[in-house]
């Protein structure tokens, strides 16, 4: 908490508080792109990008990058100005400000505020907002197909995803994913399993297959990318984007996935706990066992990307409200029967 | 609900033999080759580039003959007689400049049907495949070694040649046919001779002896 305490006035310590996700989502969409083309190649037996920087083609996102940033900016004729041009940035920043109520150590988080989860579930809906306004702005009807895809999906989805959290919540009694996160400190399950929540409650391991499920979903990965399904939608709301804007939905896109992820290993997963009880422990080790997590549940959804195939919009909609929405709900109550025998 | 529960049973089970399955593939080597610095090795019959050893063509055009799409362009020109173009490497004389021999690769459909034809073994497929272009024209090969200036000599040799020999050809026909009409006026003579010396024997059968000499000319 040093850091914290160190600089809640100026506004340097604003900034680097501001700067430590930032730096972290960049260069993990660096490393996660490239990473899901190499899984991708790997998946398929072949090799992936191999070409640009040398050993295993590390660089090829950064060429990506250079590449995209060189790119006209092509706004069209008919779109609507301001709406097109903000949308990308909108839909980052909500993902971005996201990040704030994460705890990423036991020394570091943006805000430890008591609404962590709410404000976070608030948050995240803006995405929907600016994928509906970069597909209204764009002013084609398959941009605007696949926003419209994509804000019944986000809006479904939220809905198991909040009664997944809510569980956690019934569990830890806190808001505070700080809290929540030091909840789950120690290995008192038969004395060497850690105090995860994942393995304290059998409904809860339920609650985050649904959970999975839902960020699947709710990040537009494979099996439910139907907002931008590129066989069918030419990539959806992004349609019209080009050069550094469409690099920002891609950005987005892929911090949506690392912050869902990280939710999941701060609510299931003992956040920055040392899987090990002391062993390896500490501040520094803790922003290692976060990301360590965090990035093995975003291994997970690539490799299910290049596994299953996609969904339907019927089915997508079907396995949402008549599966895992009252499935979700009669979980919660299971729950909250565990706890009040139990504890 | 049972069918439900079995149909989500059945979901789940595909889905994880599927993860299953991509799991394994993930440590699997890959198969991927990585062209331009690793190449495979092609197989001996390969059918690639097309090669001609224009020291070995005997101008058979062959080959040419045997193209489906017409893409070998040979002309070859009559050595003349105070010329010995040699033997081929397989023995067969040569008796035919080759001006021309164009193999048109763009066209080429890599059938090999103008290799097996060929006697002496001179038109063959070697193993080289790169061989792209910005223009089309830079595909057509030339095999020829004859400079212009040699082809145009060559040219004009064997033309004056074969005008010689026609000259020679049309002069002995008219040699010939003087010869025969000659022969033939002198066998006339002959009969009419005869026929002077004895016109008794004859009149019982000819009352005009000059009409039955024109139908003996005839």
């Amino acid at each position: 908490m040093t850091l914290l305490n160190a600089g809640s006035t100026s506004a340097v310590a604003i900034l680097i508080h501001a700067a430590i996700p930032l730096t972290i989502i960049l260069v993990y969409a660096l490393v996660a792109i490239w990473g899901e083309r190499k899984i991708a190649g790997f998946i398929q037996d072949r090799l992936g990008p191999m070409r640009v920087g040398g050993f295993h083609g590390w660089a090829q996102s950064i060429a990506d990058l250079l590449k995209l940033l060189q790119k006209e900016d092509i706004i069209p004729t008919d779109a609507s100005r301001f709406l097109f041009k903000f949308a990308p940035f909108m839909m980052f920043a909500a993902s971005y400000a996201a990040f704030a109520v994460i705890p990423f150590s036991s020394s570091y988080i943006g805000s430890s505020v008591d609404i962590g989860v709410f404000y976070l579930v608030a948050v995240t809906s803006i995405l929907t907002l600016s994928i509906i306004m970069a597909g209204w702005a764009s002013n084609n009807k398959w941009s605007l197909l696949g926003g419209m895809r994509s804000a019944a999906q986000m809006v479904s989805y939220e809905v198991p995803t909040i009664a997944t959290i809510l569980t956690v919540i019934v569990v830890s009694g806190s808001l505070n994913l700080m809290t929540v996160t030091e909840m789950q400190s120690g290995n008192d399950i038969l004395g060497f399993i850690p105090n995860w929540f994942i393995f304290q409650n059998p409904f809860l391991l339920i609650a985050f297959g649904i959970f999975f499920i839902s960020i699947l979903a709710e990040s537009h990965r494979v099996p439910f990318d139907l907002p931008e399904s590129e066989s069918e939608l030419v990539a959806g709301y992004q349609t019209e984007y080009s050069g550094i804007r469409w690099a920002m939905f891609m950005l987005a896109e892929y911090a949506d996935m690392l912050l869902l992820s990280l939710v999941g290993a701060t609510l299931f997963f003992g956040g920055w706990n040392s899987p090990f009880g002391d062993f390896l422990s500490g501040p520094g080790w803790g922003y290692f066992w976060f990301l360590f997590k965090g990035l093995l549940l975003v291994f997970v959804m690539m490799w299910i990307r290049w596994t299953l195939p996609r969904y339907r919009v019927d089915q997508l909609m079907q396995i949402c409200w008549s599966v895992l929405i009252p499935l979700s709900f009669v979980n919660l109550v299971l729950v909250a029967i565990w706890e009040v025998i139990f504890n | 609900m049972l069918h439900t529960v079995k149909e989500g049973w059945l979901t789940f089970k595909s889905i994880f033999t599927g993860m299953g399955i991509t799991m394994k593939h993930l440590f699997q080597p890959s198969v991927t080759l990585q062209y331009p610095d690793e190449r495979d090795e092609l197989p001996a019959n390969a059918r690639a580039k097309l090669y001609v050893d224009i020291d070995d063509c005997i101008g058979c055009n062959l080959c040419a003959r045997a193209c489906p799409v017409n893409c070998i362009d040979i002309e070859t020109v009559m050595a003349t007689e105070d010329v010995d173009l040699g033997k081929t490497s397989t023995g067969n004389p040569k008796r035919f400049w080759l001006t021309r021999f164009n193999i048109d690769m763009a066209k080429c459909m890599y059938c090999d049907l103008c290799v097996h034809p060929c006697p002496t073994e001179c038109i063959k497929m070697v193993q080289e495949y790169e061989y792209s272009e910005f223009d089309r024209t830079n595909l057509i090969y030339h095999f020829s070694n004859l400079s212009p200036e040699m082809v145009a000599e060559v040219k004009d040799k064997a033309e004056k040649e074969a005008e010689e020999k026609k000259r020679q050809r049309e002069e002995a026909k008219r040699k010939k046919e003087e010869e025969a009409k000659k022969k033939k006026e002198a066998e006339a003579k002959k009969k009419e001779q005869e026929k002077d010396e004895n016109p008794a024997g004859e009149d019982s059968k000819g009352k005009d002896p000059s009409k039955k000499n024109s139908s003996d000319n005839k």
